[in-house]
């Protein structure tokens, strides 16, 4: 039916035309956007008490029925929707790899065993803090049961993000994506003061970067006369001459990108916001933001702007360089874990930018690897923190973590493989990760990049480690904090991401021949 | 030609031959404590039903056609990355099937003799788990099929070696002593790992068909650089000149193991080593006469060595030192040389297992007092131990009808056919051999009684002077059975080769001056020893024998030429570790913590100055790409 009606649109010029869509092809994302909006529904009709089980059903439901269809979807290479989203090979892996996650993020945000007063949320994000209302809600015992369709609608965005294939549709994935963390981040029911001003900050932040995006999209359409990025690429490779919008256009781009995989001199909202933030939000926000930025990221600089690599590569090297060497540097004097993982995420992000600026089929796999080795890791850190408390909450100042090894020798086992596989220890997934980019990058004769990034990596194993060697080798004090046995729903999540830390470490084939097959981004 | 025969029938069972000890000393050592009561007994059982499948083995072996005598059992693939390629992989031929039993039957009495030596030691255990860790590693070493598995063996009974040497641990000696066969083993081992990635290099294969099937191809200095490796490893483990310094102090572990590892088996391995590689030595000329000039050198330090020391057993290592030195010359002799190295080390392991052992009886009976001067006239107290130790010192001496005549003329003679001085110089080392085990025989069991006034000798219980009489039966016999009724040249021919040589002299001729040698030095002994009275303090002595007293000064040789160069470069290493790398290391460590306490108050906390830092950023990458762009 659908080319008999473009037939007709190319007859009747002024005709409006009925878009051409491959509706099975971004099922995952109407699956997802539809289980969103019921979600939102649930909360207006559902009773407060049924809400819960509810929404978990929707949630594990359709994040499940969406994963069947994108493994379903498996080998397509298409562009549908009049060439705004494009289902490639690293489209499906990487929507594959958030829904995974986006599952094991939700399965943390719907713990309820470790904190005796409830989940991880505030029972009513609108009650001021401290005030008697807030403490009524948590007599009562009132869920805050909205986060589930923003965690619904922040993976429906992360998915149409990864696969737009022109600027304007990429913008508004940024910002269904974004909205909903903005939220969430404000949510958490201890420290919500912190909470709320990371979320603050995050939203000003987010929306300041969000304007420099939108800058350059409109100074990229101002010179090709349109927003495609096949159109932009065509228009770059015609008029060469022309310089300095199109230096612009893509400067202020890559600025809006650049802050949501936190590339320093963008970094600077990450240790508020992943110290502020619910921790399950931040272990989650943590995996899956940084894949699909990066995703974006790669689709602009491949699709787009391909031609201009001898432009944007030096620039590139220069930030990928300064962010591994600050993350590193200034995590080491962090004397709380999360801020600590905060400027890791940021190294890591430097790392994952040593793949991409390799600017090749191979730093494309080895990105993408290394992303997904890194969400499954991080999401697992997060976990086993929400499990670290005392008597306040989370015990998240280091010096409560010393001689967690005596204490609970198993979880402490577990944490310390995550600090490895960050450290990038052989056998574990992060080795893997790092090795790839390396070897694209010198592949790619970014040998000096690939120096800098050895040098940040043996700073960043200076504080990994500090972490085991504070578990194992000091002794309990009585300010040391206790871990509390959380239920299936956590249990789950770190075994998942503790297995494929290993399995992603000693048996990395599989998941290097899934890449290789999704081959590159479709033009 | 050799054919590769399937391990059908009895030889599928060649990996229970290691497997047998090997259990053993998972059980023993694993075990602990409380398998002291019946541990030992263990002990005993593998080895002997090893040694029980071995004589089968041998029994099957000899009904196939020599071509028909080697046997391959691949157990699997073990090691496989890139082009490299070991199998756990095993290799029965005439060779290793001679060596097989050596190994389980001596071991087996070994073990026997042990039960009596060792009954009253608390960890008793813990020495049958490392003997039988010894024999499962000696097998290994004799059954690889490659180069590798050779070596896993080959460091498997350093191992055992070292435990067992300190296995009187409390003595600082005994820990010394085993410290020091230990490192001075590294410096052997280096070669071997060496000429085995050298081998790889060259051929592309460690495997033992792999490496001879093509080792003329190659040119004759690698092959004499494989060679001359080879040969260092062999001097390691067998103690040949120079690295021979530590048997003598090997001498601390118990008499057993002294027997069993240092006389009988391990320190031959290295004769092993080289006459399993005799195609690379058969063309790598200058090898093998390097081969013969070790050989024949330590000859003398041992025997010269034999003669000085007042301790029965540091005397006896001189012996085993000199004895191999005659079975490396012989296997540096090349074809006419390599089927009598391994029927000396044959007959040696016996009889040499027999006088350690008969020393040990000695020793059971002397409250453990090793020095010769405090014995004499023990024949009359010890008549069985000094019979058997009788038949050994007629063997080694070379007297006929006993083993060592037939071994070591042999050798004398092959060493004729290649080169007069090395047969004369061998002649002479024969007379010097006759000079110290006279010596050591006189001072033991015959003259007057020197002993300390609390010792009252008596004879060792039947668990000992059994074993005790089967190697003396084996030091009669051995020698006529292997030559006359096993053909000891046919049988190891098809393996080693052999071909026999034109001698400048006739057999007659070489048996005749060595037996006048040997009678020369027992004539001296005699009139030195039992016509004079043994004085209990040793006499000053000659230049000669303060100079042997001290092992020929081989440790300050090698103190100065090792220890002192190593001693002075690790402390300039640790010099330079403290200042210039811990410098370095700390004093980065410190800038870069520095750097992050300075830059984490970058991070205000205030969302305008994070924001501002944005726009700055943004101005840089817009100005970096407009510049680059423009440019």
């Amino acid at each position: 039916m659908s080319p008999l009606l473009a037939s007709v649109g190319a007859e009747t010029e002024t005709a409006f035309t009925m878009p051409s869509i491959n509706y099975y092809a971004i099922a995952p994302i109407l699956i997802l956007f539809g289980a969103a909006v019921v979600s939102v529904l649930v909360e207006a009709f559902v009773p407060q008490r049924g809400r819960r089980p509810v929404q978990l059903v929707i949630v594990v439901g359709s994040i499940v029925a969406a994963l069947a269809v994108t493994i379903d979807l498996r080998g397509t290479r298409l562009v549908t929707g009049e060439g705004a989203i494009a289902v490639d090979g690293p489209t499906l892996l990487m929507w594959g790899a958030l829904l995974v996650i986006g599952l094991l993020g939700a399965l943390l945000m719907a713990e309820r065993s470790i904190d005796p007063l409830g989940d991880a949320f505030a029972p009513r994000a609108s009650a001021l803090p401290g005030s008697e209302d807030e403490q009524e809600f948590t007599r009562r015992g009132f869920l805050q049961t909205e986060v589930w369709p923003f965690l619904l609608f922040a993976l429906t965005g992360m998915l149409v993000f990864v696969a737009s294939n022109d600027l304007l549709v990429m913008f508004v994935a940024l910002e269904v994506m974004s909205l909903p963390l903005y939220l969430l981040a404000g949510m958490a029911r201890r420290r919500r003061l912190l909470s709320q001003e990371a979320a603050l900050k995050y939203f000003l932040l987010g929306a300041f970067s969000s304007a420099f995006f939108l800058y350059g999209a409109a100074m990229l359409y101002g010179f090709s006369g349109s927003v495609s990025l096949v159109a932009i690429s065509d228009t770059l490779s015609a008029k060469t001459g022309e310089g300095s919008l199109v230096a612009i256009g893509i400067a202020l781009l890559m600025v809006g990108l650049l802050f949501k995989v936190a590339a320093v001199p963008f970094h600077q909202w990450t240790p508020d916001v992943y110290q502020g933030a619910p921790t399950p939000v931040t272990g989650f926000m943590a995996a899956t933001v940084k894949i699909a930025a990066f995703g974006a990221l790669l689709r602009v600089l491949y699709v787009s702007l391909g031609g201009l690599r001898w432009d944007w590569e030096p620039m590139l090297w220069i930030i990928a360089a300064l962010t591994m060497l600050v993350g590193s540097v200034v995590a080491i004097t962090q004397t709380d874990i999360k801020r600590m993982l905060a400027y890791s995420s940021i190294a890591q992000a430097g790392f994952i930018l040593v793949g991409v600026v390799a600017a090749s089929p191979q730093g494309l796999a080895s990105a993408l690897f290394y992303l997904v080795a890194y969400a499954f890791t991080t999401i697992g850190t997060f976990a086993v923190i929400t499990m670290v408390r005392d008597a306040s909450g989370e015990a998240t100042h280091l010096s409560k973590w010393a001689g967690l090894g005596k204490k609970s020798p198993v979880v402490a086992a577990v944490f310390s493989l995550f600090m490895l596989s960050l450290a990038g220890i052989p056998l574990t997934s992060g080795f893997v990760g790092k090795f790839g980019v390396f070897a694209a990058a010198i592949d790619s004769g970014n040998t000096w990049l690939v120096i800098v990034g050895v040098v940040a990596s043996v700073i960043a194993a200076f504080f990994y480690v500090r972490v085991i060697v504070l578990m194992y080798f000091s002794d309990p004090t009585p300010d040391t904090a206790s871990v509390v046995i959380p239920s299936a729903f956590t249990t789950i999540a770190l075994t998942a991401s503790a297995v494929m830390t290993i399995a992603l470490g000693v048996f990395p084939q599989w998941l290097l021949d899934i890449i290789t097959q999704a081959g590159v981004f479709i033009r | 030609m050799t054919e590769l025969m399937p391990a059908e029938g009895v030889f599928s069972l060649i990996w229970l031959l290691i497997a047998l000890p090997l259990a053993g000393a998972a059980v023993l050592l694993v075990g602990g404590r409380r398998t002291n009561a019946w541990g030992p007994l263990l002990g005993v059982l593998t080895v002997s039903a090893s040694a029980v499948l071995g004589i089968v083995m041998l029994l099957q072996m000899m009904q196939n056609s020599p071509e028909q005598r080697t046997f391959d059992q691949t157990l699997f693939s073990w090691v496989f990355v890139g082009g490299f390629q070991a199998d756990m992989a095993f290799q029965l031929d005439q060779l290793s099937m001679v060596f097989v039993l050596l190994i389980t039957i001596v071991g087996a009495l070994i073990h026997v003799y042990s039960l009596g030596y060792m009954s009253h030691d608390r960890d008793k255990r813990k020495f049958f788990g490392y003997l039988n860790l010894f024999v499962a590693a000696m097998l290994i070493l004799v059954l690889a099929n490659n180069y590798l598995l050779l070596y896993v063996g080959w460091e498997g009974v350093g191992l055992a070696s070292y435990l067992l040497i300190g296995f009187w641990q409390h003595k600082p000696s005994a820990a010394a002593a085993a410290k020091k066969a230990f490192v001075i083993n590294r410096i052997g081992d280096v070669g071997m790992s060496l000429a085995i990635m050298l081998m790889f290099v060259t051929f592309g294969t460690v495997s033992f068909q792999g490496v001879f099937g093509v080792a003329d191809q190659a040119s004759e200095g690698t092959l004499n650089a494989i060679g001359l490796l080879l040969l260092l490893a062999a001097c390691g483990k067998s103690a040949q000149f120079p690295l021979q310094a530590w048997l003598l102090d090997a001498m601390e572990g118990p008499t057993p193991v002294s027997a069993l590892i240092h006389a009988a088996t391990m320190v031959t391995a290295g004769v092993y080593l080289i006459a399993r590689s005799n195609a690379i030595f058969d063309v790598a000329t200058v090898a093998a006469t390097t081969v013969v000039v070790v050989g024949v050198v330590t000859v003398f330090i041992g025997a010269i060595i034999g003669s000085a020391k007042d301790d029965i057993k540091k005397s006896l290592a001189g012996s085993t030192m000199s004895q191999i030195g005659y079975m490396i010359a012989a296997a540096g002799l090349g074809p006419i040389g390599y089927v009598f190295a391994i029927f000396h080390l044959l007959t040696h392991g016996v009889f040499k297992a027999g006088l350690f052992l008969g020393a040990g009886s000695v020793m059971h009976g002397m409250n453990d007092n090793v020095d010769m001067r405090r014995y004499g006239a023990l024949r009359k107290v010890m008549i069985v131990t000094y019979v058997t130790f009788a038949a050994g010192w007629l063997s080694i001496m070379g007297i006929p009808p006993f083993s060592g005549f037939f071994s070591k003329d042999e050798i004398i003679h092959a060493a004729f056919e290649q080169s007069v001085l090395t047969g004369v110089l061998l002649i002479i080392g024969a007379g010097v051999t006759g000079f110290y085990m006279t010596r050591m025989f006189i001072m033991t069991f015959l003259g007057k009684a020197r002993w300390e006034d609390d010792v009252h000798p008596h004879e060792s219980p039947k668990v000992m002077t059994v074993p005790l009489v089967l190697l003396a039966i084996g030091s009669l016999f051995l020698g006529m059975a292997l030559l006359y009724w096993g053909n000891i040249e046919t049988w190891l021919e098809p393996v080693v080769g052999y071909e026999a040589g034109e001698s400048p002299i006739s057999t007659t001729a070489s048996i005749a001056l060595s037996l006048l040698a040997v009678g020369l030095g027992v004539l001296v002994a005699y009139l030195m020893y039992q016509r004079r009275a043994v004085p209990i303090e040793a006499p000053h002595g000659s230049w000669l024998t303060r100079a042997a007293r001290n092992e020929l000064y081989g440790n300050e040789v090698n103190d100065v030429l090792v220890v002192q160069p190593t001693y002075y470069t690790s402390r300039w290493l640790v010099w330079f570790d403290n200042k210039g790398v811990d410098g370095f290391v700390n004093g980065s460590a410190a800038f870069v913590g520095g750097l992050s306490g300075r830059m984490r108050r970058y991070q205000t906390g205030f969302a305008r100055s994070y924001a501002l830092s944005m726009v700055g950023g943004a101005v840089l990458v817009v100005l970096a790409l407009v510049l680059v762009r423009a440019s």
